[in-house]
């Protein structure tokens, strides 16, 4: 059994288990053996150097990426598992990507309330709603009738944060989100993360802002060529990483 | 002072005149002075009335065929067009299979193929079909079976052959101007529709086609225009189009210059507006954007 020895059987705090998860495409290995828990309300900050796996691990927790080899459990449902109905789970887990995705032929407000109506089912009144809400929480309530091609980039990353929202998720996965940010509308799109994770929201944030890993992260991940180099708690990895690998890539980036 | 001189030099530098005359959009005013002869002998002429008057019954069924045999190939271009990027190998080797095998055989020879052999056979199931299914059939289903047992070959009006098989031929062309279309969309899109819960084929219906669509509208109005051509190939079928009563009329009146002459002026009203049209709706599409 894969569980016997060194690992603690998973509990039902831990909303995301991986283990030994492999992928590759074709000869290029994104993740090798990769194991990882996030616990309920955790937030996760999974950091490295470029290609190093971060983003294909992140895409494997909402099946964008099928894992090659590996367990994955995502909220109690083997995601690995072939007979898994996929759109089930990531209706509960958002997704904010580095390019934003907005929907470009939707306003804003059409952009957060497409999936409520088609996938959640809810009215158009009920969803319309819902979504003027989580564009005043986002801080942008005026912007509602607004095509995505009229934002900038930061607004344009808040209404993707809110679409996923909208969906009342148990899990946001954030794959780079201010990488394609001018500097000041990071600050923006941070503060609203901020938010979500003093809420209590679980959230897996793949990130290069350690500002942000400071302020709001539980445990932080190194990866490096797709394997787990070093996980700890975020102060302790700050003040005394145990990998040297870990230590220079902070000296770099600090 | 520098300023004034600068407008004042770019007014005063006019085009010489024989730049200016190459400026001028010859072509459209050789067409239009055409059009206007054409006209002109249409009503000073009674042969060109003549053949004017009979022609013009055409005009309506190679508008109506068209019109029908394009909306039909939209929708099974739609389809294949989806097949084509199916990750279901089932349905993408269907559509491609078609697609290739369809594009490859002249479109005058598929309109032969279709009146001649596809829908004779078609019948021959049918009918087979419907004496099956009376044998077996209760209450209303019975009268079904006997027309289907019963309907013969002279009962399919040329014209629904016709139109069977211009949007079979051109629904291979339209599923290749979708597969584009839908190729176009970035990845990032189904992505972002896939992690919000949809199902790839919400994912398609409401985010990808109505982007793709928007983008293919321009090559679908050209070959809107290139199907209204090609339906005057409906002539071999004997169907009273615009070309056929052209050479009926060619055989009626021995007037060979003024039907041709008409022929070719009604189908250029056709196919000129309807390219205005298009320039048109490409030029609003562009403003929304």
């Amino acid at each position: 059994m894969k569980n016997s020895g060194v690992e603690p059987l998973p509990t039902d705090d831990d909303i995301i288990v991986i283990e030994h998860l492999c992928k590759s495409f074709g000869k290029v290995q994104a993740v090798v053996d990769a194991s990882l828990r996030v616990k309920r309300g955790e937030v996760c900050f999974i950091f490295g150097p470029s290609g190093g796996g971060k983003s294909t691990l992140l895409r494997c927790i909402n099946g964008l990426e099928k894992a090659d080899s590996g367990t994955l459990i995502v909220d109690g449902i083997d995601v690995t598992h072939k007979k898994v109905n996929i759109d089930l789970v990531r209706a509960e887990v958002g997704m904010v990507f580095q390019l934003f995705n907005l929907f470009p032929h939707l306003t804003a407000l059409g952009n957060i309330t497409v999936a409520q109506e088609k996938v959640r089912k809810r009215s158009k009144k009920e969803a319309e709603r819902v979504a003027r809400e989580l564009l005043e929480r986002v801080g942008m309530p005026e912007k509602a009738d607004v095509y995505p091609d009229q934002l900038s980039g930061g607004q344009q990353q808040r209404v993707a944060m809110a679409r996923a929202l909208a969906m009342n998720p148990k899990i946001m996965l954030f794959d780079e989100p201010t990488s394609a940010l001018d500097p000041e509308m990071i600050k923006e799109v941070l503060d609203v993360m901020l938010d979500l994770a003093k809420e209590g929201m679980t959230m897996v944030v793949v990130s290069h802002e350690m500002g942000f890993a400071r302020a709001a992260a539980d445990r932080m991940v190194f990866l490096e060529e797709g394997r787990v180099i070093e996980e700890a708690a975020t102060d302790e990895l700050f003040e005394n990483p145990k990998e040297e690998r870990t230590r220079v890539f902070l000296s770099h980036i600090l | 002072m520098a300023v004034t001189t600068k407008t004042d030099e770019r007014e005063s530098k006019l085009l010489p005149w024989t730049e200016r005359l190459s400026e001028v959009p010859w072509w459209a005013l050789i067409i239009l002075l055409l059009g206007a002869l054409v006209v002109y002998f249409i009503i000073v002429s009674p042969t060109y009335q003549d053949a004017f008057l009979f022609l013009v019954a055409g005009v309506k069924i190679t508008i109506g065929v068209s019109l029908i045999s394009f909306f039909l190939a939209l929708i099974l271009g739609l389809v294949l067009g989806l097949g084509r990027v199916s990750k279901n190998v089932v349905f993408y080797t269907l559509s491609s299979l078609y697609i290739e095998l369809v594009r490859g055989i002249p479109i005058l020879v598929l309109l032969i193929y279709f009146a001649w052999v596809v829908t004779p056979l078609f019948l021959q199931f049918l009918n087979w079909f419907g004496t099956a299914l009376a044998n077996v059939a209760v209450g209303p289903l019975v009268g079904l079976a006997e027309n289907m047992a019963t309907l013969a070959i002279q009962d399919v009006d040329m014209v629904v052959r016709a139109i069977v098989g211009l949007s079979f031929a051109y629904a291979a062309f339209e599923a290749e101007v979708f597969r584009a279309g839908i190729q176009s969309i970035q990845r990032g899109q189904m992505e972002a529709a896939r992690s919000v819960g949809m199902s790839y084929f919400q994912g398609m219906r409401y985010i990808i086609l109505p982007q793709a669509i928007r983008r293919v509208l321009p090559p679908l109005g050209n070959d809107f225009i290139a199907m209204l051509k090609d339906s005057s190939l409906i002539s071999v079928l004997a169907v009273r189009e615009l070309t056929h009563l052209g050479k009926l009329n060619r055989a009626r009146t021995f007037r060979t210059f003024e039907t041709w002459n008409t022929v070719a002026f009604l189908y250029l009203i056709l196919t000129l507006s309807l390219s205005i049209f298009v320039k048109f709706m490409e030029r609003r599409m562009a403003y929304e954007e």
